[in-house]
């Protein structure tokens, strides 16, 4: 049972990066439009002006 | 639309960052995918002076700051619109912020909770396998304190929306969903530390955070969907707002926005205008249409020392006017002293979430207390019966009852707003099932808010479209409503206006007249016998023709009323208008019960016989004196075109020019209503199920965590039946 020392302090370090990643994205405000997110992905403008 | 960015004092609607940068939000129409975002962002920020712009596409909004030394607020519109786009500056309400802050810290509860409920998952899966096969009692002590260090931290964050409303409700000595909930919580983590200690099998820390994650997913969503509506509802009353013609030191004119008026002002109403506050008339005679504030479609001529009433539609004379305070007018005062009248009666409707919970409570609280004691006469020790008493409790948590309802909510105020319904009550869904009786007003609920021209279909298209177009170049209102008619809209560049009689401009080398009987060369008489019509005039060469032009009925307002009576609706018209306005229309609608010449007390009257009888009424009305008939109803709805007042008091907005929407709203919220019921029955069904195996000593972790998982996703599965839309003729 000794693996379960690096085991489960990994299992909660992953969990604990998921949750910042989280709340750091709640903080950036990306999910104050999300109907926004969704069609701006659609959008390459950025692409062809870079070829420009 | 340009005049309003060129010259419009918009100082009210701009704000100050730290970095010294003006902001302010504008509402864009039109906004539809994905390269207008890139269009209207590119092209703010290419104007030099703009820091930012940031399109909000699930608002619709643009929020723009840039540098106040090169560019004014005007020039920013103005550059909106010569991408495109029409903009209107927006005031965002302190709800809405107050609302946005509210989102997030949700949003950071649920994240909260579902981090802490996946990782005791993953530990509470462990102990449940390794019960099973040979894990040590050292090792399984370890994950429950690993649990416990994990869920105690988050409840307590993430269950403070609970937590706090529980509080809220006991204090007022009431019961409401989240008082149960939060006991289950904090019994169940309580419990569980307990047993912790003293090395037993069993703990429940993953039930607790699995609950409170749901329970948030729901809250979330239902928050969500109310900030929706409300964004769109802001919008709109941006999109609507009016502007006024203030009389500055100087007497200039200048044009500000009319939520910038303030009493005192003197204004200038022209002609076609609407009047953009109560007010007094300094000088200046006018008819002005009151349709609006009174519902009666003759044009009420006034002088100096008239009052008129914002919403009003100004006819033909220019009008100076000092603007009152709002409440001094006598309908004003009248309507206002009614509509407190009618808000002290209104009784109070418990809600069906409220109701279930009041039952639920102490028939869940009796059942634990039951076990607890029932073990322990049969023998059994005061540890094992408490444990056994408190599983009760955690199996009953009101997961899938307190999901029930919300769920339901949500996904039909979606269904509704597809069908252009805006609800701004939350019950309002759970009332509007409830109606048997409609009142609808008649003018501009039951006909256009506009007026049409009636006899179209009898003119030439090439003499109607000349026609139109000339009205293109005039303001006078039945020359808006024949402006309607151009397919092409575009006015006569030659056009000229005579103010109070017509316009007139060449058109194929023959001069073409627009306007009085006299302008055109016509005698009235040739109007017509119809008293309900306004009579406009052309000639253009040889050809005269006299349009009636009129209010007319909502395009599908006989089959949407057809429907609602094949529903089993009792309706009534109670109008303001006079009996000769309203039979005709009774009559096309084949409404037996009207009345008509009604004063807004009137119609509170109606309305509290109806209730007395035992009727729900559901009120759709839109002028100033409806507002106190709409406040007295069951429930009730007004178009979007209603006055401010009016729309205030309303439990929903309905847009469009079809009448469709009323009858979504009530098809939508029936279903809705039914789904919610259904909810609760499989909530009990649920607990039915459950709490004999709970009493019976049988519930582990393991069947509490797929029994109320279960039953929160079939509830949430049986809500989404409410999605259908409508059934619109």
């Amino acid at each position: 049972m000794n693996v379960l020392v690096y085991l489960v302090p990994m299992a909660l370090a992953l969990g604990l990066a998921g949750l910042a990643g989280f709340l750091w994205s709640l903080r950036n405000g990306q999910y104050d439009d999300l109907e926004g997110a969704a069609v701006r992905v659609l959008d390459d403008g950025d692409i062809c002006s870079n070829k420009e | 639309m340009t005049h309003l960015a060129q010259s419009t004092d918009l100082s009210m609607f701009v704000t100050h960052n730290a970095s010294g940068h003006a902001h302010m939000d504008l509402a864009v129409e039109g906004v539809g995918c994905a390269s207008c975002i890139r269009k209207i962002e590119n092209g703010l920020k290419k104007t030099p002076g703009v820091v930012d712009a940031r399109v909000n596409f699930t608002d619709r909004r643009v929020a723009v700051d840039w540098n106040d030394d090169t560019l004014t607020a005007g020039e920013v519109i103005e550059v909106l619109e010569h991408i495109g786009y029409e903009a209107h500056p927006f005031q965002p309400a302190r709800v809405e912020s107050e609302e946005a802050k509210q989102a997030r810290w949700l949003l950071r509860c649920l994240g909260l909770a579902g981090f802490a409920a996946m990782n005791i998952m993953l530990l509470s899966v462990s102990v449940w396998s390794g019960n099973a096969s040979d894990m040590t009692q050292e090792t399984r002590d370890f994950f429950h304190w690993l649990s416990a260090l994990i869920a105690l931290p988050a409840a307590a964050y993430a269950g403070q929306p609970f937590f706090q409303s529980a509080l809220r409700a006991l204090r007022t000595r009431q019961v409401n969903m989240d008082v149960p909930i939060s006991i289950g919580v904090v019994l169940a983590l309580g419990m569980s530390l307990v047993e912790t200690a003293t090395h037993a099998e069993h703990a429940y820390f993953d039930s607790a955070l699995m609950l409170l994650f749901f329970l948030l997913c729901g809250r979330y969503l239902d928050h969500a969907m109310q900030r929706k509506t409300r964004a769109v509802a802001g919008n709109l009353a941006a999109l609507k707002a009016d502007t006024a013609h203030r009389f500055g030191q100087n007497q200039e004119i200048v044009v500000v926005p009319a939520a910038a008026l303030r009493p005192g002002d003197r204004l200038l109403v022209r002609p076609g205008e609407r009047v953009p506050a109560d007010g007094v008339v300094v000088s200046g005679t006018s008819d002005i249409d009151e349709s609006l504030v009174t519902g009666e479609t003759h044009p009420r001529s006034v002088s100096a020392g008239a009052t008129i009433y914002a919403g009003s539609v100004n006819f033909n004379g220019a009008l100076t006017v000092r603007v009152t305070a709002a409440g001094a007018g006598t309908l004003i005062d009248e309507v206002q002293r009614l509509l407190d009248k009618a808000l002290e009666t209104k009784s109070r409707i418990v809600r069906l979430s409220d109701r279930a919970a009041r039952l639920y409570a102490p028939v869940v609280h009796t059942a634990a207390a039951v076990t607890a004691i029932g073990w322990l006469l049969a023998g059994a020790s005061v540890h094992d019966a408490i444990i056994t008493g408190i599983a009760v409790l955690i199996i009953t948590c009101p997961c899938a009852l307190a999901l029930a309802i919300p769920a339901v909510q949500v996904v039909a105020s979606g269904a509704l707003f597809r069908s252009g319904v805006i609800i701004n009550a939350g019950d309002a869904i759970e009332r509007l099932a409830a109606i048997d009786t409609v009142v609808f007003d008649k003018t501009g609920t039951l006909t256009l808010p506009d007026m049409r021209v009636e006899n179209a279909a009898d003119v030439a298209p090439a003499v109607l479209e000349n026609a139109a177009r000339l009205a293109l170049s005039s303001r006078h209102p039945l020359a808006v409503a024949l402006a309607h008619e151009a397919r092409q809209r575009l006015p006569f560049e030659n056009a000229i206006e005579e103010t109070g009689q017509g316009v007139r401009a060449i058109i194929d080398g023959v001069e073409a007249r627009l306007g009085s009987a006299e302008f055109c060369g016509r005698t009235a008489a040739s109007a017509g016998s119809d008293t309900e019509a306004s009579v406009i005039f052309y000639s253009h060469g040889t050809v005269a023709v006299a349009f009636s032009i009129r209010q007319q009925l909502r395009p599908d307002a006989v089959a949407v009323i057809q429907a609602l009576r094949e529903r089993g609706v009792a309706l009534h018209i109670l109008s303001g208008d006079r009996s000769s306005a309203v039979a005709p229309v009774a009559k096309a609608l084949g409404i037996a019960s009207w009345q008509s010449g009604l004063k807004p007390a009137d119609k509170i009257a109606f309305i509290e016989s109806s209730k007395r009888v035992g009727c729900n009424v559901l009120m759709v009305g839109d002028g100033l004196n409806d507002a106190p008939a709409l406040a007295a109803a069951h429930v009730s709805l007004s178009p979007i075109s209603a006055s401010d007042i009016t729309q205030a008091q309303a439990d929903g907005v309905f847009l469009g020019e079809r009448l469709a929407p009323v009858l979504d709203a009530v098809a939508i919220s029936h279903r809705a209503r039914g789904l919610m019921l259904q909810n609760l029955w499989l909530a009990v069904i649920y607990n039915a199920v459950a709490v004999p195996i709970a009493m019976a000593g049988f519930v582990t972790p393991l069947i509490a965590a797929v029994a109320m998982s279960g039953s929160s996703i079939l509830v949430t599965v049986n809500a989404l039946r409410a999605r259908r839309r409508g059934v619109s003729p």
